[in-house]
């Protein structure tokens, strides 16, 4: 019977929650790098055993960590991750230049067919490749080198790169994300780059259509049809059906449409599932209640999701890459909140159970579906 | 053989317990100290001093006989009694935080 392995990161540590086909019961094991901020963790689809990890703290920096026998046993990679060039500046809040600077990495993404190809998305926002299982890295320049970084200006969680995207009918085609810039997409295998943010509109910008600038929160895609595009921007829930050409708000009856997470289902490419924050001065759920909401219509019609949720005093956010699906059928989501809770649905979202209630507050969730 | 005694979350990256001995070479300074420990652990780099500039992390001080050394030049000799090994020399992350 197949078996779900979900990978927590946590602000102080990360923890491995494994469970069978029946998503009944699950063991819990950490945390593992106790009191390090765990951004992200990730295993390769090519080589479920290869998990990257990233690691970090504000006192020793970053750290990035390998396993490969699918957790067990973990071995510190290559931690330099340097600027191509002279790294040059980008706006700060306050509009004046800024030098680039690395803090950490948000987001790792090992490629689909080869377990020692890694991309790391970075704060300050660049794309970072490794090709041989994260022991050094190269920054993929063409992108913070696109004519408009200068003009780049971090969201409040800073200048962060948090979404990669490969598309599996064509590795070369990647569409990446950025707090506070917008989305931008490769077609030649990270060379070059173009942003694609048509149709968005950010009425805190003094140009709400402008080029770049957009604080898009995430990304999600079915891999089975790579050019459809669900995106969970700052406010605004977004569809692309060209690869990110053109977007179209589909927040519909959503009770709001901010949020941080957005996922699509792994057999059902136009279901799909966000979690509505009250505003951007307040990240809590409406009304105390945390809901996920899920249209089955690739947008604009919403439904609650609510058993097994918390209904009251619920004031937890779930931050962008905490939310994941299996492969399983019927398809698992998952959810981590910044009050310690995981939460899985084995069933589609129509009933959740906490895994777990007392983690640290949790920044990922990655699910691998295993044999 | 100098004695250091290293933070918490630096000891378990690197997989010691207690202090490390190091093998420093002539005349011992705080540049010299941290390139012994970060080729004998290579694991620290970027820990303490950023790559490329060596430049301080922010949040890290060394102490050596009961005194902050942080700020001295990074090419002073170090005291007599850390070199024979009398003293030790110490990597302290800042109490800050939650």
């Amino acid at each position: 019977m197949s078996r779900v392995r979900l990978l927590v990161g946590t602000k102080k540590g990360a923890f491995v929650l494994t469970s069978d086909g029946t998503r009944d019961d699950w063991e819990i094991e950490g945390p593992l790098f106790a009191g390090w901020e765990m951004y992200h963790l990730k295993g390769s689809p090519a080589d479920p055993d290869r998990l990257y990890a990233s690691q970090s703290t504000g006192w020793h920096g970053q750290v990035v960590q390998r396993s490969d026998d699918g957790g067990k046993s973990w071995e510190p990679v290559g931690n330099e991750f340097i600027y191509d060039g002279v790294p040059g500046t980008h706006q700060w809040y306050d509009g004046t230049q800024h030098p680039w600077e690395f803090a950490r990495i948000w987001h790792l993404e090992p490629s689909l067919t080869d377990p020692d190809t890694v991309y790391a998305g970075v704060e300050d926002a660049a794309l970072f490749k490794s090709t041989d299982a994260g022991m050094t890295w190269q920054e993929l320049s063409g992108l913070r080198g696109h004519p408009s970084g200068e003009n780049w200006q971090p969201g409040a969680g800073g200048l962060c790169l948090h979404t990669i995207l490969i598309n599996p009918e064509d590795p070369q085609r990647m569409v990446i994300a950025i707090s506070a810039a917008g989305t931008f997409r490769t077609d030649d295998g990270g060379e070059t780059w173009r942003p694609i943010n048509r149709g968005l509109r950010s009425p805190e910008l003094p140009d709400e259509e402008r080029e770049v600038g957009h604080c898009v929160h995430h990304i999600a895609m079915n891999p089975s049809r790579p050019d459809v595009l669900f995106m969970q921007k700052h406010w605004h829930v977004m569809r692309s059906d060209d690869g990110g050409d053109s977007w179209q708000k589909v927040s519909g009856n959503l009770p709001s449409d901010f949020g941080f997470p957005i996922e699509v289902h792994a057999h059902e490419p136009d279901t799909v599932y966000v979690v509505p924050i009250e505003s951007d001065s307040e990240h809590v759920p409406p009304e105390g209640k945390l809901r996920v909401y899920r249209s089955r219509t690739g947008g604009n019609e919403w439904e609650a999701l609510t058993n097994g949720l918390p209904q009251e005093h619920c004031y937890v956010n779930v931050l962008r890459d905490a939310m994941t699906v299996d492969a399983l059928d019927p398809g698992g989501v998952y959810f981590g909140t910044t009050g310690g809770q995981v939460y899985a649905s084995p069933d589609g979202g129509d009933s959740w159970t906490a895994i777990v209630h007392d983690l640290p507050s949790v920044l990922s969730v990655e699910a691998q579906t295993l044999p | 053989m100098i004695r250091v005694v290293l933070p918490h979350h630096l000891r378990t990256l690197a997989g010691v317990d207690g202090e490390v001995s190091l093998d420093v070479r002539e005349p011992p300074t705080t540049r010299t100290l941290l390139d012994a420990l970060e080729a004998e652990y290579p694991v620290l780099r970027g820990t303490i001093r950023d790559h490329g500039t060596a430049r301080r992390r922010d949040f890290i001080r060394f102490f050596a006989c009961g005194t902050d050394i942080t700020l001295d030049p990074a090419d002073d000799p170090l005291p007599e009694e850390v070199a024979s090994g009398a003293e030790t020399f110490r990597v302290v992350a800042a109490m800050a935080g939650g």
